[in-house]
């Protein structure tokens, strides 16, 4: 019955199998996404899950069950077509299972010979002719495959419609009026093209899209998700692009700047990249499970960025599909692990490693303020150098002033960004302890600041906010005798190294008790002298506190020695005018030149000063460790026995033209960018489980080009918009939808909704609200009121005021766990890890978002104010202003109709309210009725689909 | 004979041509709940202070948590370098209630009495020790940002059942304590659309709601049916289906303009429903009120609706704060279980109750006769459900004497959410969405149904 049945099924498949495709099969394009898709979680890379120990992703292992032109004497169509419930595979219990036509397509496949290839994405670059036909390169490939279909290209595209495309593809923002005049006027695509690839915007628009993938934001992106300056990288990367810098070197400064030999400032601030990754600072993590963390966030980053490969699932196992080993992982996790960083991050700011990374503006008025100050602090030497000072009488109880807070006014609240001194003498008897100094919560290790007298007589100081880990607590090496004067100095940079700690004026060394103090000590206690954790029964006397790190003299000053205080009340009281002056010039620039680089922004950056060893990790968990491994890149991906040693190694065999991967991948992403979806839908998977590329050949010709041009994005950018594939018209019909729903094979240019950036940007454009300003520190436009708040206790947003309200977006605040809600409406990157893949959506909230935030509002009164300023033909301006077309009749009429209805229905005061939108007044001149008629009718032409569309 | 082969073939085929996604709302087999209702208590409650009971911790109060016990498991670096690990009864006493006898603290007297309606699962149990990464992996199954929460994951298995709301809808409640991310109910790689849309409690409810002052209703109107006449316009001449989608959209979100405010309207709701709820429920942003809207939402179709309350965190000062937090979200929960009993939602409605890990039985801090605190515990913790497919009345696994390990049966998070999806009609294996080369799940490649939890 059984060999029956077989008979049987044999018979009638082979006429079905034969039937079922009517192409020939591509062992690429049709066999191996199904044996990757159902088979190799069982049967592929991972040797650790492997079945029955048949691999389906090796040529041998295939074909070893595989009689070549006979599926009927091939093992492996015996075993998914066989009724067998034992043999049958994949067994009925798996989850992915084949359909009938996948079933027939491997029958068909065998009968025709079985041909094997390795994953296409994986071999190198080779430039593929271009077909004959069409003359540019791009539209022979794309006519080529149209022709093959039975198709042809679109008529070309209306000229204001091909305007717009080309300013939102190249520049982010819609053309301005006399841009698109000119563009109108002497239509050469290819000098328009130039022109605004040399510009800010152009900048601006490609990094906004770095930024999504760098998983760029300005905050740490955990728990309480505190601030963090990255700004200083997103300007290097609006630097690069604005210069057009080769992308080869895009990546290796990005990836390895700092291992460059010399390398200067930016390029040191360029590797920010791998450090956007979030920062877990909650209280009680472990470190080394978070350190762990960010290694791997940034191998999976750079992978995913830079080769399309989902390196992450090869983290806890061999990867199911891919040939990447865990061990491949782990040899590039050790090209990651090398820098100083401690797992648990600062709440706020910016963690260790980082670099201060001064503007040119910044670093011109640094080097301007430091020459003042060496100009004083010589002119006060000159002055006072063989200047005898004389003993004079100095009232007593005479402080330095300077700084000094009186002991009871709330000015003694420091917190840890505060520079403070606290200075007391202390008189005690042996065996006695207690708090000398402190404004804490008073109960044993409380919050707060207190210097205390510990058994043996040495100092304590601590800043805490949680005393067993959330404090720095640092104690001096020696006793201090009884009758001592103690001094501690802290500056307010968080870290114990920067503590000071003086008896009778003399510095003593301190050992570290703890060295981590991630939030703010400050209290509302008073101050207290001999109180605080515990009451001190000795003497405490001679109390002062300064909101400033006294300087040693001033310490000794303080501490009671004569001489010194002599001269210090000399400089500053006593002396004659010339040397009083001179003095306190060389302390005033001194200070100032301190101030001003405080405020110089950092950035994080990598670097290789740890000697760190990696190990393969078990189930990828940090305190699993396997054996150790050393820098080494995927076996799949490279033909050639690297040696690397470092980033840079990395960095470079990535931008060789031995690379399988990178220029693929990355102009690609460029296609997608432009045309929607990239020639490989699955932008973010190239490996065998990613889409085969539509038009394979024309990606590999785009590839090949883009690095033989030296990686030159302005070249390929400006190659693509040449195309008539790009400046054919986007319109449809119902047999082109049906043929072929997703536009793949451009028979029509794409026609897709905008970025969610983009659609702010170009309310803010054409209104003339957008404030051009390039780079600087992040900053708050509108969005609804306690947003924030709600989700987070100490958190508020503090909305701009200004000309800050209408900066690109790129500009706007990234806060990791409540982004910018217009942003999230439209499908932005939430920014927590790498995002390769872009979503499109089509909400009524994203409706909602246009009809009733500010933004738009406000954006449409100003528009609506231009309009009603200037008489006569002002549905026409509203529409070119907007849509930067004229209305046709249909819609002119009906916009006049509601004109009509508007003006009549809207009383002068309800007028009044609604045209009162954002910061900006309203134009008091002109009449509120006409102006909000003309708001709402302004509001229409925002809310239409072609205005949120690139069409 | 032709046909006999026809149907072999088809037979040996038909069963291997599975469908991966839920298509139109159909759920792989019949579902006893229809929706859920996901009561989250942010911050971790302490469970043997409220479920967990625990007399031997009585006896042993103020000595050091065994090694035996401890068996040398990591601790949070909040009291990894404590000297001593007291043990720390709970102060509050506890009784047995209802037929099926479950213990429950004297802080919880409403649950109490609705207790033999409730099935509690003692055993959770979790990976994460932290806050962030817990309530992360509780919501999506995995540690680290990213993944789509289990509403969207629901949204996007089940769809909605009123095209008037969205699917999926959370509620904040407490300031103070834990910080809440939009990440809790994102929709990691998932589309956009089925992401949850946070119901606010000052402010439009939904984000952009409401006209802007001054903007007589019929000039909305007037102005969206332009909107609509130009898109068709444009429509006619580029036949774009995505232009007939935003129209359809706009229209929706006209009707949510007044679905919205009328669902969060409480003002006909009759006095009897606040002597249920407690008169917190007329206050927006509190506990109570985010309860009674769950009922309204659940009543009109919305398929996942989850409420927040922050404040369970309890490290310090835990006996004042815990009742502090029993007091405020007590009455409602309970009330809402009678409530959906008594319009006969509850059979079709899941409620879960609980936090992301459970609290130490050693003591963080200064241990006393009347104060104590707890840190993170992740090694077992108290849930309750109801309703929705779940066996009532029953106490599921146990802890030890310490409520430090698991005695018997262990429930994980993955297992919790297998279950889950098992009672909405869903194989959570089969539940999958496919990014970067995966076809992943909610439960990822974890989690089996519990089913001595299931009627």
């Amino acid at each position: 019955m059984h060999r029956l049945i077989q008979t049987i099924l044999a018979y009638v498949a082979l006429h079905w199998v034969m039937a079922a495709h009517g192409k020939t099969v591509d062992y690429g394009r049709d066999i191996h996404p199904i044996l990757s898709d159902t088979c190799f979680a069982c049967h592929g890379p991972d040797a650790e899950k492997r079945k029955a120990d048949l691999r389906l992703d090796t040529k041998a292992g295939v074909l070893s069950l595989v009689k070549p032109g006979n599926p009927w004497d091939s093992e492996l169509f015996h075993r998914i077509t066989t009724q067998d419930e034992d043999d049958r595979m994949p067994p009925s219990k798996s989850a992915s299972q084949l359909t009938d036509k996948q079933v027939k397509v491997l029958g068909q496949w065998i009968a025709e010979g079985a041909e094997w290839k390795g994953h296409w994405a994986f071999q190198k670059v080779v430039r593929p002719e271009v077909p004959c036909g069409e003359k540019h390169p791009v539209d022979a490939f794309i006519g080529k495959r149209l022709e093959a279909e039975g198709l042809g290209f679109s008529e070309p595209a209306d000229r204001r419609i091909l305007a717009r495309r080309l300013w939102l593809d190249l520049t982010g923002l819609p053309p301005d009026p006399a841009g698109l005049q000119e563009f109108l006027q002497d239509p050469d695509i290819a000098q328009t093209a130039a022109k605004l690839l040399d510009s800010d915007a152009y900048a601006e628009h490609m990094t906004a899209r770095w930024l999504d993938m760098a998983r760029y934001a300005d905050t740490s992106g955990y728990q309480s998700d505190g601030w963090r300056t990255m700004w200083p990288w997103r300007d290097w990367v609006i630097a690069a692009y604005r210069q057009n810098m080769p992308f080869d070197q895009f990546t290796i400064e990005q990836l390895a700047g700092d291992l460059l030999p010399n390398p200067t400032l930016r390029q040191r601030i360029a590797t920010g990249f791998n450090r956007n990754h979030r920062g877990n600072s909650e209280g009680g993590i472990i470190p080394e499970e978070f350190a762990m963390e960010y290694v791997a966030d940034r191998v999976e980053t750079t992978f995913a960025v830079w080769q399309g490969v989902t390196m992450g699932c090869a983290r806890c196992h061999s990867h199911k599909y891919d040939p990447l080993t865990q061990k491949e992982y782990y040899q590039l996790y050790s090209f990651f692990n090398r820098l100083p960083e401690y797992g648990r991050a600062l709440k706020e700011g910016n963690s260790m490693p980082w670099i201060k990374a001064p503007t040119k503006e910044d670093s011109r008025k640094l080097a301007y303020l430091q020459k003042a100050e060496r100009k004083a602090i010589s002119n006060f030497r000159k002055l006072t150098k063989d200047l005898p000072i004389p003993r004079v009488a100095i009232p007593d109880g005479w402080k330095i002033q300077d700084g000094l807070v009186p002991n009871d006014s709330p000015k003694t609240r420091f917190g840890y960004f505060d520079s403070f001194t606290l200075s007391a003498k202390v008189n005690y008897e042996e065996g006695q302890t207690g708090t000398i100094l402190s404004r804490m919560v008073p109960v044993e290790q409380g919050t707060g600041y207190y210097l205390e007298l510990t058994n043996g007589g040495n100092v304590q100081f601590n800043l805490v906010k949680r005393w067993l880990d959330d404090s720095i607590r640092i104690i001096t090496s020696r006793p201090v005798p009884s009758g001592s004067n103690i001094t501690a100095t802290y500056d307010g940079t968080r870290k114990a190294s920067s503590i000071r700690v003086y008896v009778d004026g003399k510095e003593v060394p301190i050992r570290v008790i703890l060295d981590y103090l991630n939030q703010s000590f400050d209290s509302e206690e008073p101050l207290r002298i001999g109180a605080g954790q515990s009451d001190f029964p000795g003497k405490v006397s001679d109390v002062a506190v300064y909101n400033r790190v006294l300087e040693p003299e001033e310490v000794l000053a303080l501490s009671g020695d004569s001489q010194e205080r002599n001269r210090q009340y000399f400089l500053r009281v006593s002396g004659p005018e010339k040397v009083r002056q001179a003095f306190a010039e060389s302390v005033a620039t001194r200070r100032e030149r301190a101030i001003f680089y405080n405020q110089i922004p950092s950035v994080m950056v990598m670097e290789d000063s740890v000697d760190r060893p990696a190990y393969i990790l078990g189930r990828g968990q940090y305190d699993n460790q396997f054996e150790r491994v050393y820098p080494g890149f995927p076996a799949s991906l490279t033909t050639q026995d690297y040696k690397p040693q470092n980033r840079l190694d990395l960095a470079k065999w990535l931008v060789s033209s031995e690379n399988p991967l990178t220029a693929r991948v990355t102009i690609n992403r460029i296609w997608r960018d432009i045309f929607g979806i990239g020639l490989v839908k699955t932008a973010e998977d190239f490996g065998v489980q990613g889409e085969r590329p539509s038009h394979p050949e024309l990606l590999d010709w785009l590839a090949a080009e883009f690095m033989d041009s030296g990686w030159n994005l302005h070249h390929m950018l400006q190659l693509i918009v040449t195309s008539r594939t790009y400046q054919q018209s986007s319109k449809t019909t119902p047999e082109l939808l049906q043929l072929d729903p997703e536009n793949r094979l451009l028979a029509r240019a794409p026609r897709f909704r905008l970025p969610a950036g983009i659609i702010r940007d170009q309310a803010l454009a054409v209104s003339d609200l957008l404030n051009r300003k390039v780079g600087g520190p992040s900053v708050k436009p509108y969005q609804p009121d306690g947003l924030w708040g709600e989700l987070a206790s100490d958190a508020n947003y503090q909305l701009a005021q200004g000309p800050d309200l209408y900066r690109r977006s790129l500009y706007t605040f990234w806060k990791r766990t409540v982004p910018p809600p217009m942003m999230m409406n439209f499908d932005s990157a939430g920014r927590e890890t790498c995002e390769v893949t872009t979503r499109r959506t089509n909400t009524p909230l994203q409706a909602l978002n246009l009809l009733n935030d500010v933004t738009f509002l406000e954006t449409a009164r100003v528009l609506a104010e231009k309009v009603v300023a200037k008489p006569g033909f002002q549905t026409d301006r509203a529409f070119e202003l907007i849509l930067q077309r004229k209305p046709g009749t249909q819609e002119a009429t009906r916009i006049q109709e509601s004109l009509a209805m508007y003006r009549k229905s809207f009383d002068e005061a309800a007028a009044k309210a609604f045209i009162q939108q954002g910061q900006s007044p309203a134009n008091p001149k002109l009449p509120p009725v006409e102006v909000a008629a003309w708001t709402l009718v302004c509001s229409t032409l925002l809310n239409l689909d072609e205005a949120v569309t690139k069409e | 004979m032709k046909d006999m082969d026809r149907r072999t073939f088809t037979s040996a085929l038909g069963s291997l041509a599975l469908t991966q996604l839920l298509s139109g709302g159909q759920t792989h087999f019949a579902p006893k709940a229809k929706r859920v209702i996901y009561l989250f208590q942010s911050g971790a409650p302490s469970q043997m202070d409220l479920f967990d009971h625990k007399p031997v911790l009585r006896k042993l109060a103020g000595q050091d948590l065994p090694d035996s016990i401890r068996q040398g498991q990591r601790l949070t670096g909040m009291t990894a370098t404590q000297e001593k690990f007291p043990l720390a009864p709970t102060i509050f006493d506890f009784q047995q209630h209802g037929q099926s006898g479950a213990w429950v603290s004297d802080l919880l007297p409403h649950t109490a009495r609705v207790a033999d309606q409730l099935c509690f699962v003692k055993t959770l149990h979790t990976q994460a020790i932290n806050h962030d990464p817990a309530i992360t992996f509780f919501q999506t199954g995995f540690q680290l940002a990213g993944r789509p929460s289990m509403g969207s994951w629901l949204s996007y298995g089940l769809g909605s059942e009123n095209e008037n709301l969205p699917a999926f809808v959370a509620l904040t409640s407490g300031t103070g304590g834990q910080p809440l991310y939009d990440r809790l109910w994102g929709s990691g790689f998932l589309p956009t659309k089925y992401q949850g849309v946070r119901f606010r409690s000052s402010g439009d409810p939904v984000l952009y709601l409401s006209d802007p002052k001054g903007l007589p209703k019929d000039l909305r109107r007037r102005m969206l049916d332009d909107v609509a006449q130009l898109n068709e316009v444009r429509y006619g001449q580029f036949q774009d289906p995505e232009i007939q989608t935003r129209i359809a959209q706009y229209e929706m979100a006209f009707r949510m303009q007044t679905s919205v405010p009328e669902l969060t309207d409480l003002s006909k709701e009759p006095a009897c429903t606040f002597d249920l709820y407690g008169e917190d429920a007329r206050k927006p942003g509190t506990y109570a009120h985010n309860c009674l809207l769950a009922r309204r939402l659940t009543e009109r179709g919305v398929r996942f609706v989850q409420l927040f309350e922050r404040g369970w965190d309890h490290h310090t000062e835990l006996p004042p704060k815990i009742r502090e937090r029993a007091k405020s979200t007590d009455q409602a929960s309970a009330a809402l279980i009678t409530d959906l009993k008594e319009r006969g939602l509850l059979d079709e409605t899941l409620v879960i109750w609980g936090g992301e890990f459970g609290r130490t039985a050693y003591c963080q801090g200064k241990l006393t006769d009347t104060d104590y605190g707890r840190d993170h515990h992740p090694r077992c913790f108290t849930i309750w459900m109801a309703g929705g497919g779940i066996r009532p009345g029953i106490s599921y696994g146990q802890t030890d004497d310490f409520s430090y390990n698991i005695a018997k049966d262990p429930v994980q998070i993955h297992d919790l959410h297998a279950t889950m999806l098992h009672c909405l009609g869903i194989d959570h294996k089969r539940l999958t969405y496919k990014f970067q080369g995966r076809h992943y799940r909610l439960t990822d490649v974890h989690g089996k149904v519990v089913e001595p939890l299931l009627i």
